[in-house]
């Protein structure tokens, strides 16, 4: 890759590497709050900590590690950026950096200790929306870039099927539009208008509605880029080939269709949406099952395949043959491996009624610790070991490799402790987004204060996880041996098999996408705002 | 496009397994109101909520047999009233709002869960079988005091 494009990417992911190891630090603190090890001084509160955490965590470090790496995927697949290309994708990562450094001003000043959801009616100042506003808004110029240099290629290589690369990530950005439509318009036409003061109040509902339209899809917008990774890259660097390329991308299309049209999943609970509506959007929940079967099928065909060509035997035995001791596989494939109970937990969370035992406990905490915190984090974990030291002209050394699955093993030891406590209290009752739960030591609370500790045990060896994380990472940076580490891109098993082309037709598959939003939404949406209660005034309550 | 055999099988599985574990989920959810998430669809105007009946006298009433209405007004940082005694095997109907921001209501111990949103009411059944001490508790975010918004609730 050009030294220019390199550089584009690297200045996205020191924003996600500064923002990771501060929040994580923050959730250090969380969790010896909440088990009363420590009192925060009267200076910090402990929400205005917790809005930190979620915004650094879930916004910064996933956005920009997320256009870091798609940069990089979309350049050395389909061509390195032309001037006005790189100066738009540049744009965008300046967009970001302003509403991210904005938005931290914000929350550090005191004025938008909202949490990283930001419900209305609390208020937080204007600047804090629009520093959100800033930091979608860049990402449309990034977006921009990477979509504009796929379809320069696809003009220059008329008939011809696209790198499966550049297609996948062209399919999380139709995936992170559309679904940044719902948050865009609640910040632009609801909270922007609401906390200037230009208008008195604000439909609550629909703001949740249309925050939720977002956060759903959001999460896909984090797991793609691994499926990325796990597609493309594992079966190169395991030695073996890409199971399907055809499948793979059915696979990213469908993941399209099925998580946009389901955000009342979230709001299950919520007075003021039907029951009939809250249904329909949990069967299409459920739609992603397919898709997740599939990769889940074509990656495990991926390490059968590899594990028997080099002569393993008997049902399993190609499981000893994967390399265990490359951290650019071991730090994914864990990640792949506690998907399974993160999945199996999130089938609860949809769970029409079953939700009603879990929501707002700190069961969810658990679950997403799981999903982005374990899966998503040691994919990109696993992507940085080699992908830093590429876009620097350096090498992954056998050092670094070997601490790197120190790192990961460290990282999945904490996650399951912080995790299993988290969901096992949160069974019991224990609530989320809460500073301390011990509710004047009443006895039902009581049962509660073992796990808060549990959680500060592995939260622990997380940060510790992330500090050598951080130090290997300035390592592989700026001093790791010059040299040329490889940009690992798989091949697929049976080249012969052609790529239908209706695979690629995007008007059709947005097309679907369209129609079974406006279905999922038109009626509720309407709803919500003929039968609209009188509107709320904001509200600051710290 | 070319499938394996293996992975069509699987896929079928997984197809219908999830037809299967929709259709229970649905005929459960559909069959039984005490199934059903809350989704009150009453609206009432938040900052009227004290002249609004059944607002306007929060408490528990007894409607009949072992029937009864437990009314509850939430507001930053607390639950009015927030001490309740309700007696055993007594199917109450919970009735909430807010007054101001979102709150959550949650008694740990029971699936009584819901969302409270200001302008809306938000309504669920329970029937508390079993004496005790509970915890009513708020498990949504709703400023600084957010961890002391609780009340207390005994079945007796
Ligand atoms: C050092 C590692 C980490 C620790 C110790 C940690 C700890 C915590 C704790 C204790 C909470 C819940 C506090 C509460 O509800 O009262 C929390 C919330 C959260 N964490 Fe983490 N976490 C870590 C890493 C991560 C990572 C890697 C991500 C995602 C990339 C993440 C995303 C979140 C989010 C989105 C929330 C929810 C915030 C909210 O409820 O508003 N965390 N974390
Ligand atoms: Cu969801
Ligand atoms: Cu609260």
């Amino acid at each position: 890759m050009n030294r220019l494009d390199s550089r584009l990417s690297l200045a996205h992911f020191y924003v996600a590497f500064s923002a990771i190891i501060v929040a994580g630090f923050f959730g250090l603190l969380q969790t010896m709050v909440r088990s009363e090890m420590i009192v925060l001084p009267s200076y910090i509160n402990y929400y205005q900590l917790l809005t930190a955490h979620g915004v650094l965590m879930a916004l910064v470090f996933t956005t920009f590690f997320i256009f870091g790496f798609l940069h990089a995927c979309v350049v050395k697949t389909v061509g390195d950026f032309s001037v006005g290309t790189r100066r738009t994708a540049w744009i965008g990562f300046y967009l970001m950096l302003i509403g991210t450094v904005l938005g931290v001003i914000m929350i550090v000043i005191g004025e938008a200790t909202v949490l990283y959801t930001f419900y209305a009616p609390l208020q937080a100042s204007p600047f804090f929306y629009i520093a959100l506003a800033l930091l979608v808004i860049g990402t449309y110029f990034a977006g921009a870039a990477d979509i504009y240099q796929y379809n320069k290629w696809r003009k220059a290589n008329k008939g011809q099927t696209s790198p499966l690369l550049a297609f996948m990530a062209v399919a999380t950005l139709v995936l992170w539009i559309i679904a940044t439509i719902g948050v865009v318009a609640t910040v632009l036409f609801q909270f922007i208008p609401w906390s200037l003061g230009l208008v008195d109040t604000i439909n609550v509902t629909l703001s949740r509605s249309l925050f939720w339209y977002f956060g759903h899809p959001l999460v896909y917008f984090w797991l793609l880029p691994a499926y990325m990774a796990w597609y493309v890259m594992i079966p190169k660097i395991i030695g073996g080939k890409i199971f399907s390329d055809s499948l793979a991308r059915l696979a990213f299309l469908l993941f399209i269709l099925f998580s946009i049209p389901v955000g009342f999943h979230h709001q299950l609970l919520e007075p003021g949406i039907s029951h009939g509506w809250k249904f329909f959007q949990v069967v299409l929940t459920f739609a992603v099952i397919i898709p997740s079967l599939m990769t889940a099928f074509s990656l495990f065909a991926t390490f059968e395949v590899r594990g028997r060509n080099l002569g393993a035997k008997g049902l399993f035995g190609w499981f000893n043959k994967l390399p265990w001791k490359d951290v650019r596989f071991f730090a994914p494939f864990m990640g792949m491996l506690m998907f399974i109970p993160a999945g199996a937990g999130g089938i609860i969370n949809a769970s029409n009624q079953m939700n009603q035992v879990i929501h707002n406990t700190i069961w969810v905490t658990g679950h997403f610790h799981l999903t982005i915190g374990t899966t998503v984090a040691l994919t990109f974990f696993g992507v940085s070991y080699w992908l830093i030291p590429y876009l620097n002209g350096r090498v992954l050394t056998k050092r670094v490799n070997g601490l790197g699955i120190y790192q990961t093993v460290l990282w999945l030891v904490g996650m399951s402790i912080m995790s299993l406590a988290m969901h096992y209290s949160g069974l019991l009752g224990n609530p989320r987004r809460t500073q301390v739960t011990n509710y004047n030591g009443h006895s039902v609370a009581e049962g509660w204060g073992a796990y808060e500790t549990a959680m500060a045990v592995g939260g622990t060896l997380l940060l510790i996880s992330l500090i050598l994380y951080f130090v290997v990472l300035i390592y592989s940076a700026f001093y790791a041996p010059k040299g040329q580490e490889e940009f690992p891109i798989g091949e697929v098993m049976d080249a012969k098999l052609k790529v239908p082309s209706f695979l690629e037709n995007w008007k059709v598959w947005i097309g679907i996408a369209v129609v079974l939003i406006l279905f999922a939404y038109t009626v509720p949406i309407i709803d919500m705002i003929q039968h609209s209660p009188p509107g709320s005034k904001g509200f600051k309550f710290w | 496009m070319h499938m394996h055999k293996l992975e069509k099988i699987w896929i079928t599985i997984g197809i219908v397994t999830l037809i299967a574990f929709l259709s229970t989920v649905g005929i459960q959810a559909f069959t039984s109101d005490h199934h059903k998430p809350p989704s009150d669809l009453t609206v009432i105007d938040p900052e009227k909520v004290h002249e609004t009946a059944p607002f306007d006298e929060p408490g528990l009433k007894e409607l009949g047999d072992n029937k009864y209405e437990l009314i509850i007004v939430l507001q930053s940082f607390g639950f009015t009233p927030n001490d309740i005694q309700i007696p055993q095997g007594a199917e109450v109907t919970i009735k909430v709002t807010s007054i101001d921001v979102v709150h959550g209501f949650q008694i740990p111990g029971t699936n009584v869960n819901m969302m409270v949103t200001p302008g809306h009411i938000n309504s669920m059944t329970y029937t508390f079988d079993e004496t005790g001490e509970f915890l009513i508790l708020c498990n949504e975010y709703c400023g600084t005091g957010h961890h002391y918004m609780s009340a207390k609730l005994e079945v007796i």
